[in-house]
């Protein structure tokens, strides 16, 4: 397709460097002319320009590729990725489950995935319809007063709950200064704290893997807004001692934040709201099965209490007697309601929310917590049939993913890196690695309820394999994996050290 | 249940091997009563027939832009996307991967954002260019606290030709980290003194062209300005579609910029999900948020992407990262690079002027009708009307026509009368002269 373009040979030996089904395909800008367009456009009105001095003088330098030279070109890239269609996926903390089909083709369809944001109210009742009837079901499932749905992913929700903290201390008089995050949490957690302009104090784990509250009780004063907890927590164990610690928590006049990513191990089962719970994000994009993308999008709904239900940013829908509001303003909100602010442009993720909707709908109330009760049963079952050959630092039973650490990789001169770039080589998507960093190591499976015990069984010999090869002594078969992928191990130091962030002609190699 | 592979033997064999009784046992850590008070008012499962009944009833409750001549903007475009783009997108490969930490197997993933990041840059004319925000707004709130960083400073302007969305997505977000927000009043004339305001406490001044009410700007003079105190200059784009034709932010001398890319690829969806581009100069690439596609190679020498520069971000950096961002756009980033790429330099620039001289032609033809004001002299594909009565009124009575006419500006800001009247009116590629003769007909009726 491309002449002149030469890539360094590779181990495949082909003249090409191609493999079979796996084709090196080039830059879209090192392809094709500037001439070329992929889209037949109609001709412009003839009218008198209005651009004035406006205008642009210089070419844009895109490339100009037909129709099927881009079909090709992304279809050859995308065979260069992994996904949960194709196979398993345990990445822990990111609940890879399957996403459906009909979610996708129910977003497409008129009338709701083609609506524009700023039509007439009396236009969009469908949406706002929609929008509703998936806020009524996470209310429903989380006993939450109300919810913010506005929210753009995960981290997106956690800076809208500790808004609506600080703007629900300020309304008492002092916003405070500290938020309590455990050792721990994700990355997001101390990142969402610190922009709503708290500084953050780490509460360290026991020896169960869960909460100290000695030191909770220890690091409490009146100078703690809030605490910002994930339940199950990241090494996949449930807070038994939740019921204390929001008690404390509330004791002490703070607010209880609980990280709602893992919400996949209760959906169904159990209701927040009993837990003393003050607000949490649900990740539509990892429990209501929308799919991943690649990196998003995501959507992360904010369930309150009613102690922060008021503070809720705008804009949100409300039922009245025959129809469907849309409150955008402050105006509209009423007197009652004082909400922090605007978090996203429009009204949120819509078409995020409609896949979530019809994955609600689709399980319904019994089908999530069948859900959960697999996601768990699965997860234990990894634990128990691996916890023989790999290292489980804390007692079971976990909840909806297994942690393991890197204790049975001891003097093998095998890293958890290289075991799990070993697995990819077996055709898996690795665990997460070394997250949480509480553990050694840690490797963190999660196998979400939509594998059959067929891929798990499988799984877990090849599991039991590479921990019998790494025992053996066979540190070199690991430090060359993976072998058998599009790429082989990237040099990651020589892109952070000589960043190349973009194409150019003089650098296209 | 279609989505839930385990029977009923599976399960007991696996609880066999776990040794634990039932499913409900490995609920244990879970205080009981809690787990028993767990009763949901909310229906059983339902098969993909019923639950697709129940979604055709939904969409029914609504006018379809499909259905209705739209002219409908204020930061949300409707224009054709090429069929090539959501077959694409709706690859299993490319739907159902996760964030490519693994890039051994992502590669496809991380060479289409290295693609995106190059086509930003190049639309935008700008230098580095990250792999996706939310969306405008909050890209605009993340330029703001970028600056803030870049400067230590904590004041910020904003001009009154940005998107009230952005505002607000901004001052809330400013609030909490007790930066000082000044915006001036909204601008559809585009008069606003902005070069004047400019002084040495602040981190930058925020903008957006083509403006909120449709104005075009040159800022190369802001620019020079912000520069001379030691200011940042952040442009927002609401419609990329524009980039086709205006002289873009880099060349007037923008230090971020950040645009709106959903006209692009995606669907209107009714607001969401987009994607937010963010560009800056390269000086500035450590203090930017979000996730970076760099290039480099594998053990055998291979030409690969990989994430880059992350210690700026969460996972590494924690309280002290650029931003909490995660979970991106990447889908809806990959949407807009397929249309980019399969327009073209040729076809960006053609759509563009399709789109401008569609506008051009639309007011001249509302400008024919009686007691209707075109306001603001350049505009792209979107401009204001006065009208003289309550434009939410109007919008209202045209949308019991069969059409979606113009977004008020009272939607926005129901606080200033003398915006009562104004509308926004938008046009591009897919209005037919039969459609805007539609509305100036609706149009001649409802003012009567
Ligand atoms: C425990 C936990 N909290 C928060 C997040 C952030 O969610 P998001 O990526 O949707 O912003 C994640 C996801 O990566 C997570 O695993």
């Amino acid at each position: 397709m491309i002449e002149g373009q030469v890539f360094p040979s590779v181990p495949a030996g082909t003249v090409t460097g191609n493999r079979g089904l796996v084709v090196e395909e080039p830059l879209l800008f090192e392809q094709g002319s500037v001439a070329g367009s992929g889209v037949d456009l109609p001709e412009p009105r003839d009218v008198p320009d209005g651009l004035g001095g406006f205008r642009r003088t210089t070419p844009i330098g895109l490339p100009g590729l037909s129709e099927p030279q881009v079909v090709r070109h992304y279809t050859r890239l995308s065979q260069k990725n992994y996904s949960i269609d194709a196979g398993f996926y345990p990445l822990g903390s990111c609940t890879m489950k399957y996403n459906p089909r009909l979610n996708e083709k129910l977003a497409r369809l008129s009338g709701l995935g083609d609506l524009h944001p700023f039509q007439p109210i009396s236009t969009v009742q469908g949406a706002l319809e929609m929008m509703h009837s998936l806020a009524v079901w996470l209310m429903e499932l989380t006993g939450m007063a109300g919810v913010a749905m506005s929210p753009a992913a995960g981290a997106h929700g956690e800076l809208c709950g500790i808004m609506a903290i600080r703007a629900a201390q300020e309304a008492k008089g002092n916003p405070r200064k500290i938020i309590l995050v455990p050792e721990s949490a994700h990355g997001t957690n101390p990142a969402s704290a610190s922009l709503c302009g708290y500084s953050v104090v780490a509460i360290p784990a026991t020896s169960e893997g869960r909460v100290d509250i000695a030191a909770l009780k220890e690091k409490l004063s009146d100078e703690v807004a809030g605490i910002m907890l994930t339940n199950p927590n990241t090494c996949g164990l449930f807070e038994r001692d939740v019921r204390e610690i929001a008690d404390l928590v509330h004791a002490a006049g703070a607010f209880f934040y609980m990280d709602g990513a893992n919400f996949n191990a209760l959906i169904g089962r159990v209701k927040v709201a009993d837990l003393g719970v003050d607000a949490m994000h649900i990740n539509l994009h990892k429990t209501f099965s929308t799919p991943h993308g690649g990196g998003g999008p995501g959507a992360g709904p904010t369930v309150l209490s009613p102690a922060l239900v008021a503070f809720a940013p705008l804009p949100f829908v409300r039922k009245t007697k025959d129809a469907f509001e849309l409150v955008e303003t402050r105006a509209q909100a009423g007197e009652a309601a004082h909400p922090f602010g605007r978090m996203k442009g429009f009204h949120g993720q819509f078409g995020v929310m409609l896949r979530a909707l019809a994955y609600a709908m689709s399980l319904g109330k019994d089908g999530l917590r069948q859900t959960s009760g697999d996601a768990v049963l699965n997860a234990n079952y990894l634990l128990a049939r691996l916890k023989d050959v790999l290292t489980a630092p804390f007692d079971g039973p976990c909840m909806h993913e297994a942690l393991f650490d890197d204790g049975f990789l001891k003097d093998t001169g095998v890293t958890t890196l290289d075991f799990a770039k070993a697995l990819i080589d077996e055709g898996y998507h690795p665990m997460t690695m070394y997250f949480p960093l509480v553990v050694h190591g840690a490797l963190l499976m999660e196998p979400t309820e939509s594998e059959s015990k067929q891929t798990l069984d499988v799984f877990i010999d090849t599991v039991r394999g590479l921990a019998a090869k790494a025992l053996a002594g066979d540190a070199d078969f690991f430090h060359a994996a993976p072998r058998l992928t599009p790429r082989r191990r990237l040099d990651e130091t020589l892109a952070a050290r000589k960043p190349v962030l973009r194409w150019r002609p003089d650098v296209a190699d | 249940m279609r989505y839930l592979p385990l029977s009923a033997d599976d399960r007991a064999e696996m609880l066999d091997a776990i040794g634990a009784a039932s499913v409900e046992d490995l609920f244990c850590d879970i205080p009981a009563d809690v787990r028993a008070s767990g009763v949901f008012d909310l229906p059983d499962h339902q098969g993909e027939m019923a639950v697709e009944q129940a979604f055709s009833a939904l969409a029914q409750k609504s006018l379809s832009p499909a259905c209705a001549p739209t002219f409908l903007g204020a930061g949300a475009y409707r224009h054709h996307i090429p069929a090539a783009v959501d077959a694409l997108i709706q690859r299993g490969e490319f739907l159902t991967s996760y964030t490519p930490y693994q890039p051994e197997i992502s590669q496809g993933t991380l060479q289409a954002l290295f693609e995106f990041q190059t086509q930003v840059c190049l639309l935008t004319g700008m230098e580095v260019a990250n792999a996706s925000m939310y969306d405008a707004a909050t890209a605009c709130a993340e330029a703001a606290l970028m600056a803030a960083r870049v400067t230590r400073r904590k004041a910020v302007l904003i001009s009154g030709g940005v998107h009230p969305h952005y505002i607000d997505v901004i001052r809330t977000q400013l609030a909490f980290t007790g930066i000082a927000c000044d915006r001036l009043a909204p601008d559809p004339l585009g008069i606003e003194d902005l070069l004047g305001r400019v002084s040495p406490d602040l981190a930058c001044v925020v903008v957006q062209t083509p403006g909120f009410f449709g104005g075009l700007s040159d800022f190369s003079a802001l620019a020079a300005q912000c520069h001379a105190n030691g200011v940042l200059l952040v442009v927002a784009v609401a419609e990329p579609v524009s980039l086709g034709a205006l002289k873009p932010p880099g060349e007037m001398g923008a230090d971020i910029v950040v645009v709106d890319g959903s006209s692009l690829g995606m669907p209107l969806s009714f607001g969401g999900p987009g994607v937010g581009l963010f560009a800056v100069r390269e000086k500035y690439v450590r203090n930017m948020p979000g996730r970076l596609v760099g290039q480099t190679v594998d053990v055998d020498g291979r030409r690969g992407w990989v994430l880059t520069l992350s210690t700026r971000e969460q996972h590494i950096r924690r309280e002290k990262a650029t931003s909490n961002i995660c979970t991106n756009s990447g889908l809806c980033a990959l949407a807009f690079s397929i249309h980019v790429a399969l327009l073209g330099d040729t076809g960006l620039a053609k759509l563009a002027e399709v789109n401008h001289a569609a506008a051009v032609a639309l007011s001249r033809k509302l400008a024919a009708v009686k007691g209707v004001k075109i306001v603001g002299p350049a505009f792209f594909n979107e401009f204001a009307v006065m009208l003289p009565k309550p434009a939410a009124e109007v919008v209202e009575a045209l949308a019991a026509k069969g059409i979606l006419g113009g977004v008020p500006v009272s939607r926005f800001y129901p606080s200033f009368p003398e915006l009562e009247n104004l509308m926004l009116v938008a046009a591009t590629e897919t209005n037919s002269d039969a459609d805007m003769d539609a509305l100036v007909a609706a149009l001649k009726e409802v003012l009567q």
